[in-house]
Order: C-alpha cells, then sequence, then structure tokens
C-alpha cells in the first residue's frame, strides 16, 4: 500500500505548480516520516478498538509506552546522531547491559552511594564512546566492526564482573527510580468507583528532555548542522572546510554518553543488572531510527521520528503481552520485520531519486 | 637480508601462521602433553584432535565468510542465527523417536540446508539487489533467526534420540578423526576447486575492489554477491547441521551463540583485508584453527564462556587497527619513511 502511495506521488512530478510546491516540502526525508506517524496512530487506534475491554484506550496505557521505552528513547536519539553521520553503533545493548551491572555491582557490593555510581557510570560510557570514537574517526576503521567488537568487549566484561544476578536495593536509587509524577486531569475511574490517576517515572522526563536537547541541538548548532553535512557527502563536508574526524569522534563520545545514560534510565525501570540484559537491544533502537526515518546511508534522520518509531516497538510491545498467547519473540521478529519493510521502502526511494535525476 | 625479510613478512599467510604458531607455542610451554595423541578403540584423541575437530564449524563458517567479505566488503552477521534455524528446522522434522526418524535422514538434513540456503538468499537479495549495507542487512535475521528457531521448537529444546543422528559430530565407527573435520575438508576442497577452475573466484575479487568496474566488464556483480550470500547460508547452514548432532538436540538460544565474532575474526586473522577484494580461504581456515586454539587454550585457563568475548574483541580490534591505512601511514611517517603504498583492495 505504502509502496504504491509513495510511487504515485513521486510519479506525479510533471504536474501542476502546486504539486510541485507541495512535493518539495514533502520529499523523502518526510515520507518516511508521515508514514511512520500515520502507522503508529493506526496501530494505536487498531489495539484501542481490538482491546478496549482490556484497557488499552486508558491514559496509564498510553504513558506506559514511554514508561517501558524511557532507556530506549535515549539509545535511539544517540543512534540516530551515529546514523546520521553515516555510521552505526551495535555496541548500545551490551553497554546497557554492562551499566547495569556497574550500577548493581558497585551499589550493592561496594557501598558506592546511587549517585556517585551514576556518575561514574557515565564517565565510562563517555570513555568507552572515545575509544570507539578514536578507531572510527581517526583510523578510519569500519564502525560495524569496531562496534561488534565493543558489544562483545562489554558483554564480556559484564560478566567478568559477576554472572549472577544482582537486584539493586540501594535506597536513594529506589526512591527516584519509584517516584510517580502523576498527571490529575487525565484521572479515570474504574467499574469498582477508584480514582486511578495516571502517572509517570522521572525517567520518562529526563528521557524526553534528552529528546528536546538533541533535537535543538541537530537543528540550531553549528555541531548539529555539521553532522549532518558529514553523512550527507563526507567530501564536501570536508572540502566546505569542516573538521569531518572531529565531528565523527563527537557524536560517538556523545553516542557513548547517552548509550550509559540510556543504561542508568534501564536500571531504574528494572533494578537489576544480569549478563544477558539489554540483549538484541542496539536492534531495537537501530530499528526505531530507520522506522523513523533516518537513512541507512546518513545525512538524513530525525529524532522526532525515532520517538516515533519507539512508540511502534512498544505498541507491538503492549499488542503482544495484552494478547496474551504470543510468545515474547514475536516482538522481536515482528520489529525485524518493520525494519526490513521501512529499509527495502528506503532503497525504493533511493532508486526513484537516482531515476528522476 | 632486509628484503627476504620483507618478502616472507608480505607472504599473506604469514600474519594467520604465525598467530597459530604463537598459540600453540604458548600452549605447549603451559601444558606439556599438548601435542600427545592417543588412540582409544581406533580414534585418535588428544588437544590437537580436539581443537581440528572443534574448530571444523568455524572453518566452515569462515569459508562462507570469506566470500562474503572478499565479494561485499561486509561480513554476515547473522551466521550465528542461521545456523540456530537450521538446527531447529532438523531436529523438528526427524524428531525424537529413539527408533526411527519421522522423515529419512538425508531428507531432514536437505530441509535444513534448504533453510540456511533460503536464509542467506534472504540476506543476498537486501546486499545485491536492494544494495543495503551487509550488516544492516544481516542485523535483520541476526536479531530475527533466533526467534525464528525458537517458534518452530516451540521454546523448547528438542532431542533427537536415535543414536545415529550423533554421527555427523563425533565419530564415524572405526574412523580414527572425527566427522566434522572431514566435512570441513571436503567442504573446503570443493569450493576452491570451484574457485580456480571457473571464473568465480577471480569475479569475486574483482568485485570486492570495485564493484562499479566490475560491472563495466560485464560481470554480473548483483548474481555474484547475491551467490555468495547464498552459499555463505549454506555454510552456515551445513555448521549448524554439525552443532545440533554434538549436543544432539536443538537448543535456539545457544546454538552458534557468539559465532558470528569468531568468523569475522577468522577472516580478519586469514590476513584477508574485511574491506573486500583479494582472499585467501587457506587463511581463514588456519585463522579458524588459531581461534578455536586461543579459545580452547583460554578455557584451559579457567576463562567462563561469558568472558571469552573480551579478549576475542581485544584482539578484533588489534587487527583491524593493524590492517587500518590511517595507522599504517602514523607508523611509516613515525619512522620517518614515506607512507606505505596503501593495498588496491583498501
Amino acid at each position: 500500500m505504502d509502496i504504491q502511495f509513495a510511487r504515485k506521488t513521486s510519479s506525479k512530478g510533471k504536474g501542476g505548480i502546486m504539486i510541485n510546491r507541495i512535493k518539495e516540502k514533502i520529499d523523502e526525508k518526510t515520507y518516511l516520516l508521515i508514514i511512520t506517524i500515520l502507522m503508529f496512530i493506526v496501530m494505536y487506534g487498531a489495539g484501542m478498538i481490538i482491546f478496549a475491554d482490556k484497557g488499552f484506550a486508558k491514559p496509564q496505557m498510553f504513558l506506559n509506552l514511554f514508561v517501558n521505552n524511557a532507556g530506549l528513547i535515549v539509545t535511539a536519539v544517540g543512534m540516530t546522531m551515529v546514523m546520521i553521520t553515516g555510521g552505526i553503533d551495535i555496541s548500545v545493548g551490551s553497554v546497557i547491559g554492562l551499566t547495569c551491572m556497574m550500577l548493581a555491582y558497585m551499589m550493592e557490593f561496594m557501598n558506592v552511594p546511587a549517585f556517585l555510581a551514576i556518575l561514574i557510570v557515565l564517565v565510562f560510557g563517555i570513555l568507552f564512546g572515545s575509544v570507539q570514537g578514536f578507531l572510527i574517526a581517526y583510523l578510519k576503521e569500519q564502525p560495524f566492526i569496531v562496534t561488534l567488537a565493543g558489544m562483545f568487549f562489554c558483554r564480556g566484561l559484564t560478566a567478568v564482573i559477576s554472572s549472577d544476578m544482582i537486584n539493586i536495593s540501594n535506597a536513594t536509587f529506589l526512591k527516584i527510580a519509584q517516584a510517580k509524577i502523576y498527571f490529575p486531569f487525565l484521572s479515570t475511574v474504574n467499574k469498582k468507583g477508584k480514582v486511578i490517576t495516571p502517572f509517570i517515572y522521572p525517567s520518562v522526563v529526563i528521557a524526553l528532555i534528552v529528546l528536546v536537547v538533541i533535537y535543538l541541538v541537530l537543528k540550531y548548532t553549528k555541531f548539529g548542522r555539521a553532522i549532518y553535512a558529514v553523512g550527507g557527502n563526507q567530501q564536501s563536508a570536508l572540502l566546505m572546510g569542516l573538521n569531518v574526524r572531529s565531528t565523527k569522534m563527537k557524536t560517538y563520545v556523545l553516542n557513548g554518553f547517552l548509550a550509559s545514560l540510556g543504561g542508568v534510565l534501564f536500571a531504574l525501570n528494572t533494578c537489576a543488572g544480569f549478563v544477558e540484559q539489554g540483549r538484541g537491544f542496539e536492534m531495537e533502537a537501530i530499528a526505531s531510527a530507520v522506522i523513523g526515518g533516518t537513512l541507512l546511508t546518513g545525512g538524513v534522520g530525525n529524532v522526532i521520528g525515532s520517538l516515533f518509531g519507539v512508540l511502534i516497538k512498544g505498541t507491538i510491545e503492549s499488542f503482544i503481552t495484552t494478547q496474551g498467547t504470543l510468545s515474547s519473540w514475536w516482538t522481536r521478529i515482528v520489529i525485524s520485520l518493520l525494519l526490513a519493510f521501512f529499509i527495502v521502502l528506503q532503497s525504493i526511494f533511493a532508486s526513484i531519486k537516482s531515476k528522476n535525476r | 637480508m632486509k628484503k627476504t625479510l620483507k618478502k616472507i613478512t608480505g607472504f599473506q599467510l604469514f600474519l594467520p601462521i604465525v598467530a597459530l604458531i604463537l598459540v600453540l607455542l604458548f600452549n605447549m610451554i603451559k601444558t606439556p602433553d599438548f601435542f600427545k595423541i592417543t588412540v582409544l578403540n581406533g580414534t585418535l584423541y588428544g588437544f590437537m584432535i580436539d581443537i581440528i575437530n572443534r574448530a571444523s564449524e568455524l572453518a566452515i563458517l569462515a569459508i562462507g565468510m570469506t566470500l562474503v567479505v572478499a565479494s561485499s566488503a561486509g561480513t554476515d552477521i547473522s551466521v550465528g542465527a542461521v545456523s540456530a534455524v537450521t538446527a531447529a528446522i532438523i531436529c523438528y522434522s526427524l524428531g525424537p523417536d529413539q527408533q526411527n526418524y519421522q522423515m529419512p535422514y538425508l531428507v531432514g538434513i536437505l530441509l535444513g540446508l534448504l533453510g540456511g540456503v533460503l536464509c542467506g538468499m534472504w540476506n543476498g537479495l537486501l546486499v545485491a539487489k536492494m544494495r543495503i549495507q551487509p550488516m544492516v542487512a544481516t542485523l535483520i535475521l541476526f536479531t530475527a533467526g533466533r526467534g525464528i528457531s525458537q517458534l518452530i521448537c516451540a521454546g523448547q529444546i528438542i532431542h533427537v534420540e536415535k543414536e545415529s543422528y550423533r554421527i555427523l559430530g563425533s565419530f564415524i565407527p572405526k574412523v580414527p578423526l572425527p566427522t566434522p573435520v572431514f566435512v570441513a575438508a571436503a567442504l573446503a576442497l570443493v569450493t576452491w576447486l570451484v574457485l580456480k577452475k571457473t571464473a568465480l573466484g577471480m569475479y569475486i575479487q574483482a568485485i570486492g575492489i570495485n564493484r562499479r568496474a566490475g560491472r563495466l566488464i560485464g560481470i554480473n556483480s548483483q548474481l555474484i554477491i547475491f551467490m555468495t550470500y547464498a552459499y555463505c547460508g549454506l555454510c552456515s547452514g551445513i555448521a549448524g547441521a554439525i552443532m545440533s548432532s554434538r549436543i544432539a538436540a536443538c537448543d535456539a538460544n545457544n546454538i552458534g551463540l557468539n559465532i558470528e565474532l569468531d568468523a569475522i575474526l577468522a577472516v580478519a586473522l586469514g590476513g584477508n583485508s574485511l574491506g573486500g577484494g583479494k582472499f585467501s580461504l587457506l587463511g581463514s581456515i588456519i585463522g579458524a584453527i588459531t581461534i578455536q586454539a586461543l579459545t580452547t587454550s583460554l578455557y584451559a585457563m579457567h576463562v567462563t564462556a561469558d568472558q571469552l568475548p573480551i579478549y576475542k574483541a581485544i584482539v578484533v580490534v588489534i587487527i583491524v587497527t593493524l590492517q587500518s591505512a590511517e595507522f599504517r601511514k602514523w607508523i611509516s611517517s613515525l619512522q620517518g619513511k614515506r607512507p606505505v603504498k596503501a593495498k588496491v583492495a583498501s
């Protein structure tokens, strides 16, 4: 359906000036974004109709999309940035696992105060990002290989710290994790006459702040514009006088920071550290970015799109949990299928573009 | 003297052979009876046999991976997951009965391999036709593959109880060497013959070095790349069959876990550029044996399976850094010489 729609609209190019003007505004970048937003609305709407009796339409269900995916939002934002430069980072899943494990170990066995532990973890993320960034930007190694090695390194390091599951029982940490922010104006009364006030956790607030900050950085700062320029065409960016290497390096450092911040939010959600934590998370982050309209070839992307990517993933997950009989493996498979679909869509757009030229 | 030294170090198999010798020397010092081979019931036992035995799957995967890397300058990271899919199909179709298989043994194996090839073709379609970066394209199966495998097994571990299923992963009676070694050797031989006797090997190199140039001289680059991915799927399938035969079951979560890094490592260690182009199958096979030797010796040093990836990740980074043109330039500028000419491939 969507493919046909895209083909039709793009072949209409020789029509009136109006169409041309609209076409100028809606180029391939926005097509993908619009498809994503529509898809989310349709999916969620369908959910509200199909599972109306199971509480899909309640405001809390919608807020849960954010509550369950706060860590993923932050990670996906970082991934979007890296992908705009034309690179990729598949180490984020294991960085998240390692972050949770480090937090849990430091707080449980070394009595490190919660805030100090979080700080240490974030510094580690920055350091890890710098090493990867150096290898990729300055030694020009393939991002995939470097971050694949990074992925296995972090996973192994997690196992070295502890191969058992550690539950976090630090009082301060749990306080942050369980503080609820209520939305009284969305209150509903359930069947028993009890008033239910929807709430979110602080992690959601942090995630949304990160989203807004990175959105502004990408849109209005010199660094943000440089990221797009480098991803669009590295050669031209270099000839324009941009420092391609340091831009790439900074992106990976920032991504390392965001990955570990994502890990902290993830830990706030799960309150535990174990070896398998966050496995396959890189895939979800990449899928969210791609679904949200970030091109794999670089140069095009938007963190708002990635947010919708995350929400779509969250919706699929709640479909599967609400439905009840499907195994959780279906989430992965459906996400992979969606990713494949959007990748193919991108490739079709690219081929249309090169034919028009 | 200097010239001969340069000639020796410039030899493509220099790095893999030296690495293998280093690992073996280390083991020889640490475990004195490392090279001891005993004969028991007409079959050979010993550390070396064990390494060659365990390296077989890896070598099989490395053969497929070498071709993929050479043709498309990208790696297939779905090999482990595809192995799990194949294992699941085979175990599902052969069934848990002790006396009889649900269907003939060969049919089951062929069905599994077909599954592997189909997975490979899917990857190939995305990479060759849709022109998607190989790693992103294979990332789809990397995550979905285990899910598919779980679905086939219905989330459980399927055991194949019939004794003869174990043969592929252990010994044929009265034959001194383990079966996987023969499978790997046969596959390597066939691949080598096909690549040498036909122009395929040269085509793959030509495309890997410059896809556009390859197309301009009349090579159907899309078809060739598609074929390498399909072949890599077949190799993953064969490896998956051996892996599941070793444990006579299909464990969707653990079959071929983390093996994609090993396979990439084997290719890189074999002196093949990860940037595509020139390749050496023998190098990759030696690389696979080296990695298995490394794994075995790390296990001997009481490193758990969970922690292994750290060491391998470090080795990968070192090798890739050594291969990097920028790094070589930097080194030669330190020595005050003019920069080493970057290889055509990079």
